[in-house]
Order: C-alpha cells, then sequence, then structure tokens
C-alpha cells in the first residue's frame, strides 16, 4: 500500500505518524535536529530556511502549548506562522474540514499543522492535496485522535539519544493512559523502529487497548514489577475527565497504584531518567518530588522539541 | 410481449438445474423451459449464446433512502442500480425517516415502487414503534399492508423485557424477525473492530464481544418464546458459532452476511480508508475466512448487499466521524461469483446464495425458474468483468470500498415480470 | 587540466600574508568541511589567543529551495563572543561568492563584529557576487568552468591536498 507520507523518491513528504517509517527517516530527522538546538543560544535566533513560506496552524482543538511550539519553531525558521482556531470558527458554519484546507490552499499556504480531536484527520487532509495535485504543500500532524503524535514522538527520541547515546541497549517504559495516548503509539513506534529491545507499558487494564502486546511491547499492571531496572521512565498524561468513571475510580487512587513516586522509581536502574509530554498532574500521574528532581529531563524535551520541529518543517520544505 | 432467451445456460439452484437449455416468457410468467410452448411467437429473442440464464437476483439489505433521505438517493436511482446488478427482489430495512412503522408508509412505499417497475421490494417493517425500543408496532396491520418480518436495523432495543415481548408477540403470528447482534450498551463507542488495527490507528474498539453478548440474548429469547430469527449482517467467527450452535439445537435461526464482511478484514482500513467504516465492523482476516468458509458450507444461509447509499460529504471526513455503511447492490452477483470461485463451488452453489436462499428467508416464491413462475431473469456473462467506478455505478451513493476493483462477471441482461429491464450498454 | 599547487606551499604562503594582521582581538571561523580543517591548523599556526569557530553555512544557503538541506548537517560552534570581535572566516576555495554571503549572513546572527576578512587556500574566479579575499594563496590564471569541483581534502594522517572532482 502506499505510504501517505513519503514521496515517489522515498522522502518525507507529510509527517503523518511514526508508524511505518523507516529507521533511516527517523534518525535523518534526529540528525538534522541536532545542529537546531544550538540556534536557540544565538543571539538572534532566526535562520532563513523558511523565509516567505507560509504555514498555517491548523488546531480543530485546543492546545496553547503544542500550538505555540511549533509557530516558534516555524518563526526560528523565518516562516510566516498563520494561528487558525478552527474549533471556534468555521465548523460552527458548516463548513467541513477539506472545505476548510481549500480556502487556506487558495491562500497560498505551503505547510499545514494539523491538530484534531478525531484519529486519521491529517491523512484525510494529506490524500486531499494529493488527489487535487497540491504536491507541493506539506501536512504535519501535531496530534490526532487517539492515533498519533509524531513530533512529540521524536523529541522523547531525541531526549532519549541525548542522554543515553544508544537505542539498542534499552530498556523502557511507558507509564499511564495508553488507551487515549496518541503520545504513546508515537512513543512505541519510534522505540520499536529505533531498535530499542525492550518496551514495556504500564497501567491498569482500563487504560490498555487491546492487543497492545502486538505492537512489540510488552504489558504490565504493577509498577514495582514494570519499572525495574529500567533505562527510561516515560509518563503519560491523564486527562482530568478520565479520572473518575468506569475506567478509573479517582485520581488518588490512580496515584497510589500507578503514580511515579521516588519509592517507586528505585526500583528502576539509578541512572534512569524520566520524561513526560506536559502538562504535568502532579499528584496524579508523577510526584512533585519526581518531577523536579535530578532524574527528570522534562524541560530538556521542551526545548529540544522545538529543535526537533524545526528540523521536520526544514525537511519538509526541501522535500 | 414474448420474449424467448435462446443458447444460453439455465442455471436454477432452486430445482438443481444446469443445463442448456432456452427460456419462453409470455404474460410476465415463464411459460416454457427447454421446448417453447405449442403457437409461441417470440416478439423478441434475446441471444444468451455463452451467457448464464438464472433467477433474478434477491438482496436482504438495500437501502432505497426512502422516505427521508431522497438527498441520498431515491427509488429512481436505486432501481436502475438495481437493474444494472441483475437484482429482482429485495427486502428493505425499515430505518428510513420516519421508520416503516406505520402501514400508509409501507403502502406508499409499495406503491412508488410499483409504479417503478423494477425490482420488488419487500418491505422489512419496524419491530417497534420509531425503532425506539420501546413499544410494539403494529405488526399484523404492517404485514397486511406488505411487510415481510420485522427488525430494529442498526438500533438494537436496550430495555431486553420489550424485545422479549417483541418477539413473543411475532411468534404469535409466526413472523420472522430480523436482528442485527448489536450490544445496545457495549462498544457503541466505537468505530473499529477492536484488534490490532484500531489499537494501533487509535480507533475506539468495537470488541466481538458487542456482536456474542447480543446473540446470547437473542437466542435465549428465540428458546423462550419460539419466534424465528433471522441474524443479519454476522461480523465474526464468534459469533457465527453461536448461531451454528443454535441452528444444530434446532431453533428456526437463518442468518446472512454482507458482501464487504464476506471479502475484506480490518487490514483494508489502511490508512483512515472511511469506505471501510462500516456496521457491523470489519473484523480481522480469521473472521473473515470464517464467513467465507460458512457461507460455503451452509451455515450462513444468504449473501446481501446491505446497500446503504452514502454522499461524499458524509465519507469525505476523518474515519469516525463518517457515516457507516457503502453501496452494493451492483456488487452483490460479482463478488458472488469471486467468493464462489475462490471456494471453487460450482455456479449453482455460488447463486443459491443470493437467490432462493435469500428468497426462502423473506418467504418469497422468487428466487427460482419453473413454469408459471414470475418471470425475473438475470442473464450474465461469466467470464465477463465489472470495474468498480463512480462512473460506472448507478446507484447515486459512489461510495464503495470495491472502487477501482475488477471483479468477475457481467450482468447483461436483467428481466422483470417478463419485460427486459435493463440490456448491457 | 591544469597543475594544482601543492596545499603545504599555499599553506605557508598564507601564514605569511596573515601574520602581521593578527593581534589578541582576532578570532578565527573555519567554514564547514575544507575551511575547517585549514583553520584549525592556521589557528594553530598563528597562535590565535580565541577559541576556534566553526560554521555550517547549510541553513543560510540560497539554493535550500532547490536542494534541501544536506543530509550531514553540523552543528556551528562560535565559542567566543561576537561583538566587537575582529574575524577572520576561511574556507578552502572562493568560486561564486554565495558560500561566503551565507557564511557572512550567519555570523551576524551571533553578534556584531568589528571587521571580518576573508581567508583562502585558492581563489577560482568566477565570482557571482561582489566578494574579494584578503588573504590568499594563489589565484587560477584559467577558469575550471562550471564541469569541475575543486576542494581540499583530508588524508588519515592529517595532511590536507587539493584535488579536482567532476561535478
Amino acid at each position: 500500500m502506499h505510504n501517505p507520507q513519503l514521496n515517489a523518491h522515498g522522502e518525507l513528504q507529510h509527517l503523518l505518524s511514526l508508524d511505518g517509517l523507516p529507521r533511516e527517516i527517523l534518525t535523518a530527522i534526529l540528525d538534522t535536529a541536532e545542529p537546531f538546538t544550538e540556534v536557540a543560544e544565538r543571539e538572534i535566533k532566526k535562520l532563513p530556511i523558511l523565509r516567505g513560506k507560509s504555514i498555517f496552524n491548523l488546531f480543530f482543538e485546543n492546545s496553547t502549548r503544542t500550538r505555540t511550539t511549533f509557530e516558534i519553531a516555524a518563526k526560528r525558521l523565518s516562516a510566516d506562522v498563520i494561528n487558525l482556531n478552527v474549533a471556534t470558527s468555521s465548523t460552527n458554519k458548516g463548513e467541513t474540514l477539506l472545505d476548510t484546507v481549500d480556502n487556506l490552499c487558495a491562500m497560498q499556504a505551503d505547510m499545514f499543522v494539523v491538530r484534531h480531536a478525531s484519529s486519521g484527520a491529517p491523512y484525510l487532509i494529506a490524500e486531499h492535496l494529493h488527489n487535487t495535485r497540491r504536491h507541493d504543500i506539506h501536512v504535519i500532524n501535531a496530534g490526532d485522535g487517539r492515533h498519533a503524535h509524531p513530533t512529540q514522538g521524536l523529541l522523547d527520541m531525541y531526549t532519549i539519544r541525548h542522554y543515553k547515546q544508544d537505542f539498542t541497549g534499552l530498556v523502557v517504559a511507558i507509564v499511564g493512559d495508553v488507551l487515549h495516548s496518541r503520545v504513546a503509539r508515537s512513543q512505541i513506534a519510534a522505540l520499536t523502529t529505533l531498535g530499542v529491545p525492550e518496551v514495556r507499558v504500564i497501567g491498569p487494564k482500563t487504560l490498555m487497548p487491546t492487543d497492545l502486546n502486538k505492537l512489540g511491547v510488552r504489558v504490565f499492571h504493577d509498577m514495582r514489577e514494570g519499572l525495574r531496572d529500567v533505562d527510561v521512565v516515560m509518563m503519560l498524561r491523564l486527562q482530568n475527565e478520565r479520572m473518575s468513571g468506569p475506567l478509573l475510580p479517582s485520581g488518588q487512587e490512580f496515584f497510589k497504584v500507578w503514580g511515579l513516586t521516588p519509592e517507586k522509581l528505585a526500583v528502576a536502574r539509578p541512572d534512569a531518567i524520566v520524561m513526560h509530554p506536559g502538562p504535568m498532574n502532579r499528584g496524579v500521574e508523577i510526584d512533585s518530588a519526581v518531577a523536579d528532581g535530578t532524574q527528570a529531563v522534562i524541560l530538556p524535551q521542551v526545548t529540544f522539541g522545538i529543535a526537533v520541529r524545526m528540523a521536520v518543517m526544514s525537511m519538509l520544505g526541501s522535500n | 410481449m414474448k420474449i424467448h432467451i435462446a443458447n444460453g445456460r439455465l442455471i436454477d439452484p432452486a430445482h438443481d438445474i444446469d443445463q442448456q437449455q432456452d427460456v419462453y416468457i409470455a404474460r410476465g410468467k415463464i411459460v416454457g423451459i427447454g421446448s417453447a410452448p405449442d403457437d409461441f411467437v417470440a416478439t423478441q429473442t434475446i441471444d444468451a449464446t455463452g451467457k448464464i440464464i438464472c433467477p433474478g437476483l434477491v438482496d436482504l439489505a438495500a437501502r432505497l433512502r426512502e422516505p427521508g433521505f431522497e438527498y441520498l438517493a431515491t427509488l429512481e436511482s436505486e432501481m436502475e442500480a438495481a437493474m444494472a446488478g441483475g437484482v429482482t427482489s429485495l427486502a428493505i430495512p425499515p430505518d428510513t425517516d420516519p421508520p416503516l412503522d406505520e402501514p400508509g408508509l409501507v403502502e406508499m412505499l409499495c406503491y412508488r415502487a410499483k409504479k417503478l417497475n423494477r425490482a420488488h421490494v419487500y418491505p422489512v417493517g419496524a419491530l417497534t414503534e420509531r425503532l425506539e425500543g420501546k413499544r410494539l408496532s403494529e405488526m399484523a396491520e404492517l404485514v397486511d399492508a406488505g411487510c415481510v418480518a420485522f427488525s430494529q436495523a442498526n438500533t438494537p432495543i436496550v430495555d431486553t423485557q420489550v424485545l422479549f415481548c417483541a418477539l413473543q408477540y411475532a411468534a404469535t403470528f409466526g413472523y420472522r424477525v430480523w436482528l442485527q447482534p448489536i450490544a445496545p450498551r457495549f462498544g457503541h463507542e466505537g468505530v473499529a473492530h477492536d484488534g490490532e488495527v484500531a489499537t494501533r490507528l487509535g480507533l475506539p474498539g468495537i470488541p466481538t464481544a458487542a456482536e456474542t453478548i447480543a446473540l446470547f440474548t437473542y437466542i435465549e429469547l428465540a428458546r423462550l418464546t419460539g419466534a424465528k430469527l433471522h441474524i443479519t449482517r454476522l461480523s465474526s467467527a464468534e459469533g457465527l458459532a453461536l448461531v451454528r450452535a443454535a441452528k444444530a439445537e434446532g431453533l428456526d435461526i437463518t442468518c446472512d452476511v454482507s458482501i464487504n464482511h464476506l471479502h475484506l478484514s480490518d487490514m483494508d482500513i489502511g490508512y483512515f480508508n472511511a469506505h471501510c467504516r462500516l456496521n457491523p465492523p470489519l473484523r480481522s482476516q480469521r473472521d473473515r475466512d470464517a464467513l467465507q468458509a460458512a457461507l460455503a458450507t451452509g451455515d450462513i444461509d444468504a449473501l446481501c448487499s446491505n446497500h446503504s447509499p452514502i454522499d461524499d460529504d458524509a465519507k469525505q471526513v476523518p474515519f469516525s466521524e463518517a457515516e457507516p455503511g457503502a453501496t452494493g447492490i451492483e456488487l452483490l452477483l460479482p463478488l458472488a461469483l469471486k467468493w464462489g470461485q475462490s471456494h471453487k463451488l460450482s455456479l449453482l452453489e455460488t447463486l443459491r446464495r443470493v437467490t432462493i436462499n435469500p428468497a426462502r428467508i423473506i418467504g418469497s416464491k422468487a428466487g427460482q425458474l419453473s413454469l408459471g413462475a414470475r418471470a425475473d431473469i438475470c442473464i450474465f456473462d461469466a467470464e465477463g468483468e465489472t470495474t468498480v467506478t463512480r462512473e460506472r455505478l448507478r446507484s447515486q451513493g459512489k461510495n464503495t470500498p470495491f472502487l477501482g476493483h475488477n471483479l468477475p462477471g457481467k450482468v447483461c441482461y436483467t428481466v422483470v415480470e417478463g419485460k427486459v429491464m435493463y440490456a448491457e450498454p | 587540466m591544469p597543475q594544482l599547487p601543492d596545499a603545504d606551499t599555499l599553506f605557508a604562503a598564507l601564514i605569511e600574508q596573515m601574520a602581521p594582521h593578527v593581534n589578541d582581538d582576532t578570532a578565527l571561523v573555519g567554514i564547514y568541511t575544507g575551511g575547517a580543517w585549514l583553520a584549525e591548523r592556521l589557528h594553530e599556526a598563528l597562535g590565535i589567543r580565541h577559541p576556534l569557530g566553526t560554521i555550517d553555512v547549510s541553513f543560510y544557503r540560497d539554493d535550500y529551495a532547490a536542494k534541501g538541506l544536506h543530509p550531514q548537517l553540523r552543528r556551528s560552534d562560535i565559542p567566543f563572543d561576537m561583538e566587537g570581535r575582529s574575524v577572520i572566516l576561511v574556507d578552502d576555495v572562493l568560486f561564486t561568492g554565495r558560500t561566503t554571503r551565507a557564511a557572512l549572513n550567519e555570523l551576524f546572527d551571533y553578534g556584531r563584529p568589528a571587521r571580518v576578512d576573508l581567508a583562502v587556500l585558492v581563489d577560482r574566479g568566477e565570482r557571482q557576487l561582489p566578494i574579494a579575499a584578503r588573504f590568499c594563496g594563489h589565484t587560477l590564471a584559467t577558469p575550471l568552468g562550471g564541469k569541475q569541483n575543486l576542494q581540499l581534502e583530508k588524508a588519515d594522517n592529517g595532511s590536507l591536498s587539493l584535488r579536482l572532482i567532476d561535478a
């Protein structure tokens, strides 16, 4: 089947998901991000790479934080950034997703950064661009439903490589609400593609999707068992609305059993790093002592995120 | 109008006939098979050399979208599609707007269909008023108006007490109740089979148990009430096993599968192909293989198109938001042939699943070619090919997972009550 | 094919030209890849006080849209304060002037240097921009045309040599 992310030359045309991308492309993105980290240290934090290009942040679901990181990345590449909060504008007027896309194409968009509540929405846009022969317009998935958040997955891989150098000897644990997490799916796809020999997921059965083991991970329900001797702990965010209901009794109980505390972290390797995609729920997923502790690399993740997004944008812009 | 269909190979599964025989039609009926009656002078002769002559196909589920959804399709457009597909009898699910819960509506639908003079329609009435699962519909009145059975379409009854009573009441008259096995409050927020594909794509899942839980309930209630059941659109190997066991037990249960579930699995969703958003969901390849095998052994009685025309606006949206369903009436014969070929079945056995078997479920005399029978006939070229494109589909709905496929078989003529209503262009 | 001059000879000539103009305020910045090797040796030979800077001008190239990013990007590294510094930009070969233009743009994103000079091993002519080298080891008498690339190569033992490669 044709992979809609790649062009006829096997280069990245869109970034929609990490699942199905070859290892060489993942590595190339991480390698390209490397020199971009240095730009933040300059007096003038701007490169002329995307000068004159228009990047539309098309957010059908509100997320100020994610939108901001894409905006910073695009602006550091000298692109013109237009933010569209579609959640509150055109859908109310009966305009379809593809109507909106057609309209923005008519405004000479060069790139779309798409956040949508439905899994697969960026694929629909990419397919539409393909069918209408607009091959010079690129799509970056900034999170679709439960499906994927590829730039988050990439910045997580960048962070792991930064601290651990090599992927091939690592044990990595992903903790929390995997069922609803697009971040977890992108992390699993990237970790398995990059050759991490053991990827674990830890959480209650209610938050584990069916056949998760077929994605190449080991499923644990007990924290101390799952965290034993791991090199990397990746915490997931638990959405407020899921803390009580049919999936979980309460945020407190979740913290008691699956919250990352110094005691639970102690069974991991002493040099294990702790990651979180943010924003954190302190006292639900993670204890403040861990979040602010020496093993946490949560703020470097944010910094690396800018460089990774710059790398993705500049690679797409040149393919 | 007297028609002589000459030189064709006649296949009539109802009578286990498969031989070179001419067919003679007069006054809308079959008046001769093999030899012409005395004094027969044909006004039209159809040369069927190298072609198959079989009963017009019988489809257990064709949504014509009237009344209520005329923007999606009309009787006119969908009847043309049926003719192009060689389908001459169709059962119509009650999920129109308003639903088929009033005798007047059913009469109007039958009247409209009769005036068009294309396929014969067999309305399936709503089991409960407005399909709400609260009050019983006037079943006896609806049967007088033309309904052949009762169903909830895709809206399961939440209150088991009501379902129990509905089955009891239907059993009072011996009406068959057609039920789609959907648990009303389990997996109802899902959009794809709950398995590896849905997990990978981050699509909310519909577990197989949503089908089996419903079947356990239906079968137990059938035991209690003695109601005759027809299970529509089986999707899983597990569900199939339950129906098979119920049949073995001696319960009066029949079942069908759709062309989509017979040929596709959740793998075909690929990168969020909204054409594969169906109800029930496409399940695993293992399930599909089990359905294919069961249709061959006869555990599944009939194959249907589950024809559901849907417009582009409802499909060109993200997968989860897409309207479930696909157009299919024109693909019923080609997809039956494709299945038959892959299972090395004779044409006779293949055609049985789309002619006499579904006709018996409806309780109609359609689906067979005997002397004196209504002359509903499909003539097709088994060696021909049907290419599925938006342009060639006559249905107003252009959305099907089979777009772009080349399928075996090509309908050449469709005859309804002795009149040629479709001739291959 | 013209006889290529010996890199070590040119290197010596370059040092001779540059030495009188180097002081405590001078900083060297080499352009990846050949210019960085050259700058490394100049830095040592001239006893430059400020640590050596290196830049990859890929981000600033004017043919980015046509050629895309180079697959092996290097991290630019300016380990001294650019503000008010006297900078000598070092490259192996001066040709169209576009690389120098990109390098100048990049330098100024680190701050405002007092002055910038250009040192190259070879000037092959055929300029497309108004740029000239203050220090130059050798100037080719006859243009090579667009069919050949002239570049500095580094052997395993660290010795540098010039080579012509068909474009």
